[in-house]
């Protein structure tokens, strides 16, 4: 794995932390291992590994009705898995706050990635998420902000998309396809 | 061996899920969609049943999220066979997390009843409990009987789960009994009846 940290890992974690972000329910992708340590070090963060990324979208809804906050972190070919599921919380008004770290873009070698790179964002928005993106490192705190705002205050599925570019192809050089 | 004679299904699911929730208590209901959704319905509508009219296979996980944001109270997933065996993976994601006040129940009639009646992989020896007791579940029960299904009953209350039991009823049609269908309203009269906010 990448051994540089970035730091739009812990503007995310920070942004979560401010928001009274409870749970932090994900399929792991190498994109999201930094933020994901540190959310599993934060006592004030439950850590859910799930099976499929639609567990997720079932699971915060769920906790929602019982008063707690939630984040679903995934791929973006992770959102393929969830698009029927997404209508429990366009149906019901859940808030749902989805991190997406996006591949099948910039660069990608494996073309395997390219359909829901390509796709994530329009399925996502005709699915009724409301989706932001993050091209540019230094935009990752209020982008995530913003989304998580709209999605508590105005209980709504937001998603936010976090360009391959700013992920950087290092931290898939040494990854295992 | 049992007599197979004897596992002919002999509980009328309607009469299941009213045993179940008899004395409801402080009990939170989340029922997937179907057949299911209208035997908890005609158990007796209540601000803590939350029904799923849609998002198939996603029952066991809205009890997930309910159960550990609840601790202190038990919850209890009703779903089918057809719903249940759509999200097997969250047997599994249930099972490392072990929450305790977490039961879920499934009504298996073998069948998709409201699709035209095809038969589900239950039908075929598909055993949803022995899944359950694979991935982890530490407290697992096969319900055929009357006595059996008294067992039950307190058991779902008891917070020593997670608890998953798979209660074998007769196929029979659909029996509509519809709830209120509108997702924002279950929500929010859920969430007034527990007192949440935010």
């Amino acid at each position: 794995m990448n051994s540089e940290l970035q730091s739009w890992p812990d503007d995310i974690h920070r942004v979560l932390s401010q928001e009274r972000i409870r749970n932090v329910v994900y399929v792991p992708d190498a994109g999201h291992t930094q933020l994901i340590e540190r959310c599993h070090a934060d006592s004030s963060m439950r850590t859910i590994v799930l099976t499929t990324e639609e567990e997720g979208i079932a699971m915060l809804a769920g906790a929602w009705l019982g008063g707690e906050r939630g984040v679903l972190l995934m791929q973006s070919s992770g959102v393929g898995n969830c698009i029927n599921m997404i209508s429990v919380p366009t149906v019901c008004r859940f808030p749902m706050l989805m991190l997406v770290t996006m591949r099948g873009e910039w660069g990608e070698f494996n073309p395997w990635q390219i359909p829901m790179g390509q796709n994530a964002g329009p399925i996502l928005e005709r699915a009724g998420v409301l989706v932001h993106r993050i091209d540019r490192a230094e935009d990752t705190a209020e982008t995530v902000q913003a989304a998580a705002r709209i999605a508590f205050n105005s209980d709504r599925a937001a998603a936010v998309l976090i360009a391959q570019r700013v992920i950087g192809a290092k931290a898939f050089k040494a990854a295992p396809q | 061996m049992r007599n197979p004679t004897t596992l002919k299904p002999l509980l009328n699911s309607r009469a299941a899920v009213g045993a179940l929730l008899v004395e409801r208590g402080d009990l939170l209901v989340v029922s997937s969609l179907s057949s299911t959704l209208y035997d908890l319905a005609a158990a007796g509508d209540n601000p803590l049943n939350f029904y799923l009219w849609g998002g198939m296979g996603g029952a066991i996980m809205v009890g997930l999220g309910l159960a550990l944001a609840q601790p202190s109270r038990p919850v209890l997933v009703l779903t089918g066979d057809g719903e249940m065996l759509m999200g097997l993976g969250g047997l599994a994601t249930i099972a490392v997390q072990r929450p305790k006040n977490l039961s879920i129940v499934v009504i298996d009639n073998e069948h998709y009843a409201e699709t035209g009646f095809q038969e589900s992989h239950t039908a075929h020896g598909c055993d949803l409990p022995g899944i359950a007791a694979s991935a982890g579940f530490p407290s697992v029960h096969s319900v055929r009987t009357e006595p059996e299904l008294a067992e039950l009953v307190p058991l779902i209350h008891r917070s020593a789960g997670p608890l998953f039991a798979a209660i074998k009823v007769t196929a029979t049609p659909p029996s509509f009994l519809l709830p209120p269908n509108d997702g924002v309203y279950l929500k929010n009269r859920f969430r007034a009846a527990l007192g949440v906010k935010s």
